[in-house]
């Protein structure tokens, strides 16, 4: 059984459609990733896990309970570090570690804690006048302290510098490694590709690409890119961009370049052929996640729009 | 599935940490203190010290103007915490999104509300302790002389006057708006007190309107009770009505976030 198991979620807000038809399995030990733009409806489908709101359709489980029926149950297994969620202004990164720890039967040692995420020094500074970074690094300690068997961390790098976000990046590590799963809500694809186990790229509402990170990327429709010299009487982008598999063909000075899939190449390269044409300096490579997952949200976007004019 | 614990480990209670870290924010307020716990005896105190406000007036019913004042700073002290303390600490929970917080860990949002409506009460009742206190002590106020009646009334004036401030604080789309809507009830809830002029000494259509609201009526109930006289039924149940209608307005209107 997975330890999130998330089937058939719905939720709308008046007449707005948060997240439909949204399945989502996170099983023991993996670090998952959930993508996508802003309104793509990751926020909710992750208050719906973290029990903070009732989706109107489907179910969601976390180690077998309903986060909106047994939030005790839930909060025990389950930390939480929600971006958009704060401290009481006068209380200091000490206490607040202390008084979360105080909420569970066995907890992590605070001290320890702060100590790891590097809040030594400002441990008795009150929670209003920490950084954004030191902010954020205590809402991920107060996530942590409970020994939760899972942790929802939501944007957790943003506003974090390079080089406090790859510190935060081995504390996401070394809690895998301590055996607490994780789910990693993002719209950064470094830190998915340097973290996430799985990923689940969301756009309008739905998921629409799962698996490695690796994976994402074969799906995408575009998934190669290839590129090579030729100038432009000899070959015009338009001969290449009808090809079947081929995603989009486009000239810089005198080089084209090419996005589609596998098969895509081949039959540009046989078209080339074909026609007695050489790519000079051919490069084959394939697309960053980067733009897998642009592909993957622009063409969701789209959708709706050709459905229109069917 | 039974889960085991580690032997040394504990049974959390996260109510009581909840009411341990509020009560020491509680604590980090000195403003809030001097308004709650302060203000309503110096008010007695520089009234007291005004020569001739000790002796008794027929306009007050035969007390003094000292003895008039002593309900009156009694509910100054719940009007201080229930409309201006308690709201700004909720409405900052509500806009920083700390109740969301709590909500996600084994705690309860409404432990934290909880805490902050006992904390708030046990300021004003303290208040009330030295308020009448220092009535007795330095300006020879007797204590009230039907005093299960009086703590009823006054009881029932602190739910109403909280039910107030926990209606705005959990309504008010910010907490700049909570304070602002606040400063507006703030003031009608303090002249029908009487702090200004003691109810019982006011008269005709202002007294009637004024014995209809909540502080109003109590303050009229307090002074009976004061006296050693039974508050009226209309009094009693003026007040109570205002407490009953206002802390289930609260409830039902609170919005988390």
């Amino acid at each position: 059984m997975p330890l999130i198991e998330v089937r058939d979620l719905r939720k709308t807000y008046r007449s707005a459609v948060a997240v439909e038809h949204v399945d989502l399995d996170v099983h023991d030990g993996e670090i998952v990733g959930v993508l996508g733009p802003n309104g793509a409806g990751k926020t909710t489908t992750v208050e719906c896990i973290a029990g903070l709101t009732r989706p109107d359709h489907g179910t969601v489980r976390v180690a077998g309970h309903v986060p909106w029926q047994d939030r005790r149950a839930v909060t025990r297994v389950l930390g939480v570090q929600l971006q958009s969620s704060g401290l009481q202004a006068k209380l200091t990164a000490r206490e607040a570690v202390a008084m979360v720890a105080a909420f569970h039967d066995d907890p992590a040692d605070p001290v320890e804690l702060i100590e790891r995420l590097g809040l030594r020094q400002v441990a008795d500074a009150r929670y209003a006048h920490l950084s954004g970074g030191q902010q954020q690094r205590l809402a991920i300690a107060t996530a942590l302290v409970g020994r939760p068997r899972v942790v929802l961390l939501d944007e957790l790098t943003t506003g974090l510098d390079p080089e406090a976000r790859r510190d935060t990046w081995q504390l996401v590590r070394e809690v895998r490694d301590g055996g607490t799963t994780v789910v990693l809500v993002t719209h950064l694809m470094e830190e998915a590709q340097q973290l996430c186990d799985r990923i689940a790229v969301m756009a309008a509402g739905r998921v629409v690409a799962e698996g490695t990170p690796e994976q994402v990327v074969a799906r995408s429709a575009n998934s190669t890119v290839m590129s090579f010299t030729v100038p432009a009487d000899v070959l015009a982008a338009a001969a290449l961009s009808g090809l079947p598999g081929v995603g989009g063909v486009e000239r810089r000075g005198d080089r084209l370049e090419v996005v589609g899939t596998d098969d895509g190449v081949l039959a540009v390269l046989h078209a080339l052929q074909t026609r007695g044409v050489e790519p000079v300096g051919l490069r084959v490579s394939a697309t960053t996640l980067d733009d897998a997952y642009l592909d993957l949200v622009r063409r969701q976007d789209a959708a709706p729009t050709l459905q229109e004019s069917a | 599935m039974t889960a085991t614990r580690p032997t040394g480990s504990r049974r959390a209670r996260p109510g009581r940490a909840v009411l341990a870290t509020e009560t020491r924010l509680f604590l980090r307020e000195p403003g809030s203190l001097f308004w709650i716990l302060m203000f309503p005896t110096l008010l007695l105190v520089v009234l007291g010290l005004v020569p001739g406000f000790d002796e008794p007036s027929a306009e007050f019913g035969g007390v003094s103007f000292v003895a008039a004042y002593v309900p009156v700073s009694c509910l100054l002290a719940a009007i201080m915490a229930g409309v201006t303390a308690m709201p700004a600490v909720i409405s900052a929970y509500r806009e920083r999104q700390v109740l969301r917080r709590i909500a996600t860990t084994p705690a309860r949002a409404a432990h934290v509300l909880g805490a902050q409506v006992a904390l708030h009460a046990a300021a004003v009742l303290v208040s009330v302790g030295l308020v009448l206190a220092v009535g007795r002590l330095a300006f020879g106020v007797p204590l009230p002389a039907a005093l299960p009646a009086w703590a009823l009334a006054y009881l029932l004036a602190l739910v109403a006057v909280f039910g107030i401030g926990a209606l705005v604080s959990g309504t008010a789309p910010s907490s700049r708006a909570a304070s602002t809507v606040g400063t507006v009830v703030f003031f009608p809830l303090m002249f029908t007190a009487g702090v200004w002029y003691p109810v019982s000494a006011m008269s005709g259509l202002v007294r009637d309107v004024v014995a209809a609201t909540p502080t109003g009526a109590a303050a009229l109930a307090l002074d009976r009770a004061q006296a050693g006289e039974l508050p009226t039924l209309l009094q009693v149940l003026v007040v109570a009505g205002w407490a009953v209608v206002l802390a289930v307005l609260a409830v039902r209107c609170f919005r988390w976030q």
